[in-house]
């Protein structure tokens, strides 16, 4: 009467140094078995290693990795592929993979009921306001219409979720007084708790509706440094001030945060909307009582630390100088050429890009789906950036390497510990954005540090460490 | 949907509440909550084994969807079975000398198994349309037959009616509707299970003759008796229902045992008492008449019925009419009588999963501990049972409880669009035919419906969700 269980069948082996496994019904999410693929690859004598749901996506990458794709395997069956050196070493990973999916089965009492398995039937064991969802977006849909009709506000950090159902979720929260935050949400503080990837900010008095995750993450650290600190942060997805979503989210947030006590200056964070969108939202704006500022990236040249700085004028709060660490020596002479800028975060890929203006530039923003394919997020995941930072500061092509730090809850626990040898042993200057709070659990003075004893110059603001990096590009 | 103590700020409380939260996805984000002791209630999130994601989310974005599945859910659990009479089959379903009614969704004679073959027999031996079981085969091979589901009745196993067969008459005083189950025949070599020797035509006989008029006449003098009352009662005292009716059936026999005395019935007496299964048919008529009472709500994903024939497992949704959903029907796993094994199994036959579909039988596994080991579990599978079957339910049901949960209702009201999402698939306790005909009761114990009915409903679901999101 217990769930079925089904031995593993091993469909293929190719020689004796390879193996591809599928075990069926064994489901687990992504970023845990992209964290155990990562640690089978570590592993002495393994040189590849998937661990994935048997997916389109996922077989087909498989094949991309030079494995033979199992037949008729199914979505919710689980691939386990390694090559290895030797049959030792095979053996020994394919061991492993059980510990590093182990699940942390609780206990349970007698007769306890056991896991929830929808949106919906958790919504009832608990009195909850948000329901954060992180399932592949072709299946947030389900989920994020059980949390509506449970009453909760859903926040979907999920991307991949077709526009016409992220609509349709928008218009059903508007007709239940709900807010949708997402899809691709990275970022919520509500009531002091962070969601998804979130800074550790203190409670202040403003409230900030953003469209963008990281770009929201810069403008509160900012904030925290500043001492004005945050009342919430509501995403509301980068597609929100789109022509076709219309900004149903961000009028919502800008509502509720209208008629919250603890808010006294609302800000917009976001790319430029689509120019009915922003019509839209400014004469929306007008009608609050709360006054609203609008922070546009590149809209009449501001940059994130400008929109901080504009924020903290509007509440009559002084603006620091905000804090940068610099090497005690440079270990490069500058010499002029091209930025090469290797980002985590999407908006602070695209601000660095607009902050350096004319200034020769390669900018790529590693969050991107086209690098995020079978793969973690670089802020959960840094080994596709460490590869690149590897790459890129051993090249003459660049004169300077600026990369971007984000910490706080969700994020590496420590990583700096993994860029200092790489900073350390570089041949070009690395300048680094650090976006995060003396709060976060990292500890940002901290990262800071480590950083700078390797050699990196760091900056608290993007802004301004793209233009320190200008500064050395232009060989100053 | 809970109702909430919405303040100014709106958004169900969201920037004035403690932040609760529900987390569905990567754990890493779940944990990150935990680490700011934020409480989390996580989702145990799978992907669904087909790729329905479209068509799951049309039909989850059917605006018609939650008010439709809180209609049909209402109208099940609202329903007051009482039988009130016990009729002819040939009085009560306008079945015609020589048509006959059978178990699950639609059949040919061509693609009946062993036991429905069996039972078909039996009933032709026993209406006198055949001498042998040869003559009567000749004969079947064209008769007319037909799912007892189409003529607002159930029967168990095989589930074969001819007109000549006594029927319970169940009425619901909620909404007027009826339906109806044979009388049960008791155990061992027995028509359901396939069996068709004399003794099995005889006993037939004997029902029709006095059982029936006998049952008739004490109903009739008892006036209307509440069954799920009875059923209520017998969940509290060890009962599921579907499999262990030994409580119900002391009830019932207890509630009629006088009218029955001063009828003249003391056999009928004997015999219903004698038989742990007598309540069987009642609570599956009990259960038909409140199922048929949620068909036909437009957009409502909810199941109404779930039938096998001995070949095919279907099912049927309130929002997609009488259409079936139909895939191979499985053979139980469970333990077996005698020296009886799996391979003398018959796939899964039989209108009792009604049961189930009303929030019985598998779905009430946890009031029943004293049967579990007999279906080859322990009693916190029992447990773990009907603890899962809430995750595909959309209502707990007010009268029927289980002591050892707190006395919290069974779960029911299937939704489809749950068993997709989640792979959970109703549970259901049955007993096991032998394959050859005549065998009769090889076993009992557990089985699944074959999994791709409840993606074709979700497709035709969607294909009628006439408003999309």
């Amino acid at each position: 009467m217990s769930e079925p269980t089904r031995p593993s069948r091993r469909l293929d082996t190719l020689g004796t140094k390879e193996l591809v496994e599928v075990r069926p019904g064994a489901y687990h999410d992504s970023v845990t078995l992209m964290r155990a693929g990562r640690r089978l690859t570590e592993r002495p004598g393994v040189s590849a290693a998937l661990t994935a749901m048997a997916t389109t996506l996922n077989v087909d990458l498989l094949a991309e990795m030079g494995f033979t794709p199992p037949r008729g395997a199914r979505p919710d069956d689980l691939l386990v592929a390694i090559r290895a050196d030797d049959e030792a070493a095979l053996e020994a990973a394919r061991a492993a993979v059980d510990e590093l999916l182990a699940t942390r089965a609780a206990p349970r009492a007698f007769g306890a009921p056991p896991p929830a398995r929808t949106t919906g039937s958790a919504a009832r064991r608990i009195d909850a306001t948000v329901a954060l969802i992180s399932v592949p977006g072709p299946y947030v849909f389900a989920e994020a219409m059980d949390a509506l009709e449970a009453g909760l506000n859903p926040m979907i950090f999920s991307d991949n979720v077709p526009v016409e159902h992220e609509l349709a979720l928008k218009e059903t929260a508007a007709r239940r007084g709900l807010l949708v935050m997402g899809p691709d949400c990275g970022t919520a503080v509500i009531g002091g708790v962070g969601l998804g990837f979130a800074n550790v900010v203190r409670p202040g008095r403003i409230g900030l509706v953003a469209a963008s995750g990281t770009g929201a993450q810069q403008v509160m650290s900012l904030l925290d440094e500043a001492g004005a600190g945050i009342s919430h942060v509501l995403g509301v997805g980068g597609r929100d001030l789109s022509a076709e979503i219309s900004g149903r989210s961000a009028l919502q947030a800008l509502r509720a945060l209208d008629a919250d006590p603890a808010t006294d200056l609302i800000v917009v964070v976001s790319k430029p909307p689509a120019p009915e969108v922003g019509d839209l939202i400014r004469a929306a704006a007008r009608r609050l009582a709360t006054p609203v500022r609008f922070g546009l990236l590149g809209e009449g040249g501001a940059d994130l630390t400008a929109v901080a700085e504009d924020a903290l004028k509007a509440v009559g709060a002084p603006v620091p100088s905000w804090p940068s660490w610099t090497p005690a020596a440079r270990a490069h002479a500058p010499r002029r050429g091209r930025i090469r800028g290797l980002f985590a975060g999407g908006t602070l890929c695209a601000e660095a890009s607009i902050v350096a203006g004319a200034t020769p530039h390669e900018m790529t923003d590693l969050g991107d789906d086209r690098y995020t394919r079978g793969r973690a997020h670089p802020m959960i995941d840094p080994t596709l950036r460490l590869e690149r930072l590897a790459a890129e500061t051993a090249s003459d092509a660049n004169a300077v390497v600026l990369i971007d730090v984000v910490l706080g809850h969700g994020a590496d626990p420590d990583p700096a510990a993994a860029l200092v040898p790489l900073v350390r042993d570089a041949r070009v200057p690395v300048v680094v954005s650090l976006c995060g709070t003396s709060g976060d659990p990292q500890g940002r003075d901290r990262q800071a540090r480590a950083l700078t004893d390797a050699g990196a110059a760091v900056f608290a603001s993007n802004a301004a460490a793209t233009r320190h990096a200008v500064t050395l590009a232009e060989g100053s | 949907m809970r109702g909430r103590d919405d303040d100014g700020a709106g958004l169900g409380g969201l920037l004035t509440r403690e932040v609760k939260v529900v987390a569905a996805g990567a754990s890493v984000l779940a944990d990150a909550l935990a680490e700011q002791a934020v409480p989390v209630e996580p989702v145990e999130w799978r992907p669904p084994a087909e790729d329905l994601a479209g068509d799951l989310a049309v039909v989850m974005g059917d605006r018609r969807r939650a008010d439709a599945n809180a209609e049909a859910v209402r109208r099940m659990l609202d329903a007051r079975p009482h039988l009130v009479d016990v009729r002819p089959a040939s009085e009560v379903l306008g079945i015609e000398r020589g048509a006959f009614l059978h178990a699950g969704p639609p059949l040919t004679w061509d693609r009946a198994s062993g036991p429905m073959r069996g039972a078909l027999i039996g009933a032709a031996l026993f209406e006198g349309l055949a001498d042998t079981p040869e003559d009567a085969e000749r004969m079947l091979r064209t008769a007319p037959i037909d799912p007892c589901h189409h003529h607002r009745a159930v029967g168990p196993m095989a589930g074969v009616v001819s007109p000549s067969m006594w029927m319970f008459v169940v009425e619901d005083a909620e909404s007027g509707g009826t339906a109806y189950c044979s009388l049960n025949e008791g155990l061992g070599k027995v028509l359901r299970y396939g069996a068709y020797g004399p003794e099995v035509i005889e006993r037939l006989r004997w029902m029709a003759g006095d059982l029936g008029p006998a049952l008739r006449d004490a109903v009739r003098a008892h006036g209307p008796v509440d069954l799920r009352a009875i059923m209520a009662q017998a969940l509290h005292m060890g009962d599921e229902l579907h499999n262990r009716n030994r409580a119900a059936t002391s009830l019932f026999v207890r509630e009629l045992a006088g009218d029955l005395a001063e009828a003249g019935g003391a056999e009928a007496l004997r015999f219903a008492a004698g038989n742990d299964h007598f309540f069987l048919n009642l609570a599956m008529a009990a259960g038909k008449v409140s199922t048929d009472a949620a068909r036909g709500v437009p957009g409502s994903s909810m199941v109404v019925a779930m039938a096998r024939n001995g070949t095919d497992f279907g099912v049927q949704v309130s929002g997609t009419g009488d259409r079936w959903f139909t895939g191979p029907a499985g053979v139980p796993d469970g333990l077996y009588l005698g020296s009886y094994g799996p391979a003398d199994a018959n796939p899964d036959i039989g209108d009792s999963t009604i049961t189930e579909t009303t929030g019985v039988g598998g779905f009430a596994m946890a009031a029943a501990p004293a049967i579990v080991r007999f279906i080859g579990g322990e009693v916190p599978d029992a447990l773990a049972a009907t603890q899962r079957m809430y995750e595909i339910t959309l209502a707990e049901h007010p009268a029927f409880q289980v002591p050892i949960l707190d006395f919290r209702g069974t779960p029911v009201g299937i939704d489809v669009t749950k068993v997709v999402r989640t792979g959970l698939l109703p549970v259901v306790n049955t007993g096991i035919a032998g394959r050859v005909a005549g065998t009769g009761q090889v076993g009992a114990g557990l089985v699944s419906p074959p999994a791709e009915v409840f993606p074709q409903a979700v497709r035709a679901l969607a294909e009628e969700a006439t408003i999309t999101p």
